[in-house]
């Protein structure tokens, strides 16, 4: 039977078992939509930008392990997915996102909304590519699933003309993929894998250090089994975060910019460095001919370019992380001469605990906690910056609880869209969002996306009226000079501001207020004692999202603190503004 | 400088899916990545659904591993092959115009494209048109002489090379 391209499309999507679609319509994209009507298959999510609907397809797909899939219109709908599409590259993040392109007869014709939408994400994608030819159309959807979810998943762009969408095709959809220059990696080397278990075994110091690629192979149980068949200690890095429970004993912290004391301490003095997943990003190394300085290193990755990139390791292992963990549980012996090397790192945590001032009225620390006693067990995303940051310090995770958190490519504006779609994906869990004022209010107009599909997502806005972050390093590393930081600035303030105090102009906007515009519950805490009662009425609302304003301190950071370049080992762990 | 982190130059032969937007894809990880290309060659292959491409590029060992792997993480490429230290066969062309030569100049181009083993495939009353397949450093030596006479009246142009595994021959 002769179909036409939209058809095979939506099929497409029902043999892939999509059950969510986020799509946002326009005029290369209509016959699709036209397609889509009354189709009962799945939900199709309307957000309200499309750098809302990338980042929510996101956040769906980090929640439910799934592939989350998109579909725009061309021109500015799909430049609009960018930096969507490159954070999900980042971070490995499985998703098929079509776009709506100009007929191909008038592509390179500068016709209206036409960009060429493929070759801007060539580079920050794992495949892109247009559909030229009806025939195709099934081969190429079936293929953009596959490579989007093996291997090393990551973002896969489909551009689709619109008189492909039109014209009268096969209505087969492929049950085989053969792509002769795509072959995921399979399988553990077990020679490689027997060197790694004998030299755990002769270690003194070993070290476990997890990335996110143990959370995307769903490896966490066994990662445990292993942590504790061997009693080696572990650290993660913002992404691997919840890798193990982070309660448990073994679990020394976050390592990293802003990791622990403990953390990095073991792993400047670690012997033997296990590390999984993760590809040592400047932000996790720090000064790099300092790092592990005294490890020999084995680097397990899914992607052998990930592999002695930036540090040189001594056995390079090129699988999947449950794979490699499942493998070596079975053959590796504990350590015979740890010493005391676990008590000493135990030791250390307890004592240099990452611990906020709480002289004030609340502090950050105070709510994320409150978090984790309210919930106890959550989705949580962030936005970027000092909320990300303080989370990551903060956020209890155990059970089914996941952090989702733009880490690689840092990008604000990301954590009410993934949050909503978290939420849509595991409608069981409660999914709380902490964002900062600054990365919420671009993309709060998914606020309506939210109401509308009746989400009861947990907005935590901690607002300090800046761009936290940066004014943190304006303030230790630029001579307190704030410069454009400050969100209540106006330009009767004059000239440029470094001390932040009561006469200050009036934050824009009034959150409170906003929620209420949206027909949601908004609440400002501005004292510790506001916090449980107010996130305890957010969790008892399952019908619409509720917003949550905390006025924390205008100049609290984020410490302990690597600055830039710096060895692990040479943190600020205090720090007093001057004059203070 | 220890011996791994030398900077020299390399080979690879690449082949890769003959579709749209590949050249670029290829062309846009040396740049977005910083790696150092020298030259670039692309061709169809005996198999028109497949297009081969010789890349020369300057870079330390460790470099060279990177661009190796990157380019075997791209879904459009097919097979990478490292010719380095391979024994290999390898041609560009270069043509080399001439012009405004007078007539004693014009014999003497004849001569010494004789004795370069290059072609004169055209030539007018006062121009000439040299056609040099030869390995890339006979080839560097051939426009340095010209150059050394005719600087102000000539014009160059060359390929980049192509190359294939050597059969029994090797470094021709």
């Amino acid at each position: 039977m002769k179909i036409k391209g939209t058809q095979l499309f939506v099929k497409a999507l029902i043999e892939e078992g999509v059950d969510t679609l986020f799509a946002y319509p326009g005029g290369m994209a209509i016959d699709l939509f036209d397609a889509l009507y009354g189709e009962t298959s799945f939900r199709v999510v309307l957000p309200r930008h499309e750098q809302g609907l990338v980042h929510a397809a996101d956040g769906y797909a980090r929640a439910t392990g799934k592939t989350g899939v998109c579909l725009v219109t061309s021109g500015p709908g799909a430049t609009n997915l960018v930096t969507g599409i490159a954070t999900a590259n980042y971070d490995s993040v499985p998703l098929v996102c079509f776009t709506g392109q100009v007929p191909t007869h008038l592509i390179g014709n500068d016709a209206f909304q036409e960009v060429d939408i493929v070759g801007i994400c060539r580079s920050i994608c794992k495949y892109a590519v247009t559909v030229r030819r009806r025939e195709d159309l099934g081969r190429i959807i079936k293929e953009a699933f596959y490579i989007a979810r093996t291997g090393k998943p990551g973002p896969v762009l489909v551009d689709f003309p619109k008189d492909i969408q039109q014209a009268l095709g096969s209505d087969e959809y492929p049950q085989e993929v053969s792509i002769r220059g795509y072959k995921p990696s399979t399988g553990v080397h077990m020679g490689q894998l027997k060197k790694a278990v004998g030299m755990l075994e002769n270690a003194k110091r070993p070290l476990f250090l997890l990335g996110g690629g143990v959370n995307i192979a769903g490896a966490n149980e066994a990662m445990t089994r292993l942590a504790e068949q061997l009693q080696v200690p572990v650290v993660t890095t913002i992404m691997g975060k919840g890798a193990i429970p982070t309660d448990h004993p073994l679990f020394i912290g976050n390592m990293g910019m802003h990791g622990n004391v403990a953390s990095n301490t073991a792993v400047s003095e670690c012997d033997l460095l296990v590390s999984i997943g993760t590809r040592f990003n400047d932000r996790i190394t720090g000064k790099i001919s300092e790092f592990a300085k005294n490890a020999k290193i084995v680097h397990i990755d899914i992607d052998a370019a990930s592999i002695s990139r930036n540090i040189v390791v001594d056995v390079p292992i090129v699988a999947d992380a449950k794979e490699a963990i499942e493998k070596m549980a079975e053959i590796a012996v504990a350590p015979k001469h740890m010493g005391d090397w676990l008590e000493r790192l135990q030791k250390c945590r307890a004592e240099k605990p990452v611990a906020m001032d709480g002289s004030g009225a609340m502090s950050p620390q105070d709510i994320i906690l409150a978090v984790n006693e309210c919930f106890q067990e959550a989705i949580v995303t962030t936005d970027v910056g000092q909320n990300q940051m303080w989370t990551a310090q903060f956020l209890q995770l155990k059970g089914k609880s996941k952090l989702i958190t733009s880490g690689g490519l840092g990008t604000m504006g990301y954590g009410l869209p993934a949050a909503i779609g978290a939420k849509l994906g595991r409608p069981e869990m409660p999914v709380v969002c902490i964002s900062g004022d600054g990365g919420f209010q671009m993309n709060e107009q998914e606020l309506a996306t939210a109401v509308c599909e009746e989400l009861p997502v947990v907005i935590c806005i901690l607002n300090n009226s800046y761009l936290g972050n940066v004014r943190q390093w304006q303030e230790m590393f630029y001579g307190g000079k704030y410069s454009c930081t400050c969100l209540r600035k106006r330009r009767s303030c004059g000239a440029w501001c470094s001390n932040p105090n009561a006469e200050c102009p009036p934050y824009l906007p009034d959150f409170v207020k906003l929620a209420e515009s949206y027909g949601i519950e908004g609440i400002r805490v501005t004292a510790r004692e506001q916090i449980r009662p107010a996130l305890e009425r957010a969790r008892q609302t399952t019908d619409r999202p509720t917003l949550i304003e905390f006025i924390i301190e205008r100049e609290t950071n984020i410490l302990p603190m690597v600055p830039g370049g710096n060895a692990l080992s040479d943190m600020v762990t205090e720090y007093k503004k001057e004059g203070k | 400088m220890t011996a791994t982190d030398k900077e020299k130059k390399r080979w690879i032969s690449l082949y890769v899916e003959n579709d749209v937007g590949v050249l670029a894809k290829i062309s846009g990880l040396f740049s977005g990545k910083s790696y150092n290309l020298l030259s670039l060659t692309v061709g169809e292959t005996e198999d028109p659904t497949v297009s081969r491409m010789t890349i020369s590029l300057v870079g330390d060992d460790k470099t060279f591993e990177q661009i190796k792997k990157q380019l075997n993480r791209s879904v459009e490429v097919i097979k990478v092959l490292d010719f380095t230290d391979l024994p290999i066969h390898k041609k560009e062309i270069l043509f080399i115009k001439l012009h405004s030569l007078r007539k004693d100049e014009t014999e003497e181009v004849f001569r010494s494209a004789a004795v370069f083993g290059i072609t004169v495939s055209d030539y007018d009353k006062s121009s000439v048109i040299l056609e040099s397949v030869q390995t890339e450093s006979e080839n560097d030596e051939v426009l340095r002489y010209y150059k050394k006479y005719f600087s102000s009246r000539m014009e160059a142009v060359r390929g980049g090379s192509v190359a294939i595994e050597s059969v029994s021959r090797s470094d021709r």
